[in-house]
């Protein structure tokens, strides 16, 4: 049974609509990331899930109770914000025991229930400290705490490592995975950051301009993005488009492209479209990390790999990767390549594409062409 | 040689330069130090004429260097000068202040904290219309209520009652101390309030429990603010309370005019001191805070 499930969704502040009838659940235990740009709506989700917005039209349920009118202390979900919103004058320890005396929990069982989350989330020593003589990741902790200390139907999490410097982010995105696998509570976790989504969530819901995009697995959602938006956010360095047409003949079918100097090259694709747009016209979507240096003993171990020649422009190395911008006709496009045997720059370098993992757009409304059952 | 000659002249240079700023600074304080002398000067001749003995006052003229010395006027003022046929100084009075000041700032300062909690993170429809409405109230001169106050304590049968005065400076206060209130409360994030609802806090725990406990710093610059204005208040204390009943600021000036024969100047400067001694003493003490809570956001 889905433990939160929202139909028809929507939210107008006066004249604008920011949600435009949000269709979303999450199964008990699932961890939900809402991604999107920022002012895509996700937040707004997030607090109207919360009951700290209203619903302009539609439904919310959660564990199949209709919460539309609920205040948000009567829902049984608990959330963690992006500023932490630690009350600066408690302890930490007050801090997480504030809900409880709100609820007039016995001492005995917050005594309980304190030592519990301290011990999960390893911040018994700081229990008598202010959240002023936190660090940044110790507050979120903290927060955690209040959110776990409570054991509610649902957790929410509001941008929580957006304040948290590079490396703290990595060490906390791994903690809370880690703490999702071992406490199994249902999550909404709103998040700007695509990586954050695709390593935490079991589904991502991605949303623009109020609208969802796409709901579906991490996997799914990266190799088969249900447009050109979904397939742009997603993945870093992103997805390249590349205006192309589609050739089929009989049997197969192929995408032609224009290449700097004015010739085409013909790349054979390992799959048949469902649909081709008028004119044949198309945008091929390919990630960076399809391309490769043409090698024939490449092409004997992936029979979908296409070839075609293109200059290099620029090269950035990372150190585990190479990343590079090749010309083709009337742009560029970029390919992450091992270091060995990286593009230099100037070369004319003869690229492999993996057209097996190759996206089809179709250039009039931006959605992907799907592919003919095998 | 050549080097030598560059370097003493680079010296005599740094040398003018530093004459050059020596002399700006000097001119700085001179200047500083002739205004505070301006601004100081009435307080010195009050001191001091409080502590000179009357003919020579009169002798020498009010404004003259002090050439004697009594305590007499001091205990005079304060318990024993006639004024309008009753001769008990101005202590009636100074402790009327007191019992006027001190609920009428509390009060008005705990109204004003509400007012501003509601304000700033309950809003409304037109709640910011409201607030313009209130901040009005801070332009507003105190005469135009005159008025409407003479009705209303008139019908509350507190005229000529201290009282009523608690009541009028309560309410003239309101205007101030939601504005003070209500901009610290803006900078508190929202979120602790979002927290404290999920928390299961209701209005009043959230107000009590989170807010109050980080709103010292404007709390002090409140009511440092109320005490002094509502102290030193004269109008509303002349025109509604009369002989015991007034406040000292009322009774002083009563005293400086109600002299029939030779103005007893010695006792008129030290009612005048006895009268400033109390917000002297808050803004001695609490001044540093005030300067603090004015320049403070809230919390971070």
């Amino acid at each position: 049974m889905a433990t939160l499930s929202i139909t028809r969704l929507r939210k107008r502040f006066g004249v604008v609509e920011v949600l435009k009838g949000i269709d979303l659940e999450a199964r008990t235990g699932e961890f939900v990331a809402l991604v999107g740009p920022s002012g895509c709506g996700k937040s707004t989700l997030l607090a109207m899930i919360a009951g700290l917005e209203t619903v302009s039209d539609g439904e919310i349920r959660i564990d199949g109770r209709l919460v539309n009118a609920v205040p948000p202390k009567d829902r049984d979900i608990a959330m963690v914000f992006q500023s932490y919103a630690l009350y600066p004058t408690m302890t930490a320890r007050q801090n997480i025991t504030f809900g409880m005396e709100s609820r007039r929990v016995p001492k005995a069982e917050q005594d309980e229930a304190v030592k519990r989350v301290a011990a999960l989330l390893q911040i018994e020593p700081l229990l008598n400290r202010k959240p002023g003589q936190l660090s940044g990741g110790q507050r979120q902790r903290v927060a955690m705490g209040r959110a776990l200390v409570r054991d509610p139907k649902l957790f929410l999490f509001d941008e929580p490592l957006s304040n948290l410097d590079a490396k703290l982010r990595v060490d906390m995105r791994t903690e809370i995975k880690k703490l999702h696998q071992r406490v199994g509570k249902t999550t909404v976790y709103v998040t700007h950051d695509q990586i954050e989504a695709m390593t935490l969530a079991t589904r991502i819901a991605v949303m623009h301009q109020g609208a969802l995009q796409q709901f579906d697995e991490p996997h799914e959602v990266y190799s088969r993005p249900s447009n050109m938006f979904v397939a742009g956010f997603m993945g870093s360095p992103a997805m390249n488009f590349i205006p192309g047409r589609l050739s089929q003949t009989d049997g197969s079918a192929a995408v032609e492209i224009a290449l700097d100097g004015g010739d085409v090259a013909r790349l054979p694709l390992p799959y048949r479209p469902k649909r081709a747009p008028a004119g044949g016209q198309i945008v091929l979507g390919v990630r960076p990390e399809h391309l490769y240096r043409y090698a024939e003993d490449l092409k004997s171990r992936k029979g979908s790999l296409a070839k075609f020649e293109a200059p290099v422009e620029v090269v950035e190395p990372t150190g585990a990767e190479t990343i590079a911008q090749l010309k083709l006709d009337a742009h560029e496009i970029t390919g992450r390549f091992d270091p060995d045997g990286a593009p230099r720059r100037g070369e004319r370098m003869v690229v492999g594409v993996d057209m097996a993992h190759a996206c089809l757009f179709d250039p009039a409304d931006e959605t992907l062409i799907p592919r003919e059952a095998a | 040689m050549v080097d030598i000659a560059f370097g003493s002249d680079f010296a005599a240079s740094i040398r003018t330069e530093r004459r050059r700023y020596m002399l700006g600074r000097v001119g700085v304080y001179a200047f500083l130090c002739v205004f505070a002398i301006i601004y100081l000067l009435p307080l010195f001749v009050i001191i001091a004429n409080s502590f000179r003995e009357l003919p020579e006052i009169t002798q020498n003229g009010l404004i003259a260097f002090p050439r004697s010395f009594s305590l007499a006027a001091w205990p005079n003022a304060w318990s024993h000068f006639c004024v309008a046929g009753t001769c008990e100084g101005v202590k009636r009075n100074f402790f009327n202040s007191l019992v006027m000041t001190i609920p009428a700032t509390i009060v008005s300062t705990l109204l004003g904290a509400i007012n501003g909690y509601v304000l700033a993170k309950w809003r409304f429809r037109g709640s910011e219309f409201l607030f313009g409405c209130m901040t009005l109230g801070v332009f507003m001169p105190g005469q135009i209520a005159l008025m409407p106050w003479a009705y209303i304590l008139g019908n509350l049968r507190l005229s000529n009652s201290i009282y009523g005065l608690i009541l009028v400076h309560c309410i003239q206060g309101l205007s101030f101390t939601t504005l003070f209130c209500r901009n610290y409360y803006v900078s508190i994030p929202d979120d602790l309030i979002k927290a404290a609802r999920i928390d299961g806090a209701g209005f009043w725990r959230i107000f009590f429990k989170i807010v109050l406990p980080i709103s010292p710093p404007i709390l002090i610059v409140t009511v440092i603010w109320q005490f002094t204005s509502i102290w030193n208040e004269y109008l509303f204390g002349v025109v509604f309370t009369g002989g015991r009943q007034q406040p000292i600021t009322a009774a002083v000036v009563a005293l400086a005019t109600s002299q029939m024969n030779a103005k007893a100047y010695d006792i008129s400067s030290a009612a005048v001191m006895i009268a400033a001694i109390p917000p002297l003493l808050i803004y001695f003490f609490g001044g540093k805070y005030f300067v603090r809570g004015l320049t403070q956001g809230a919390v971070k």
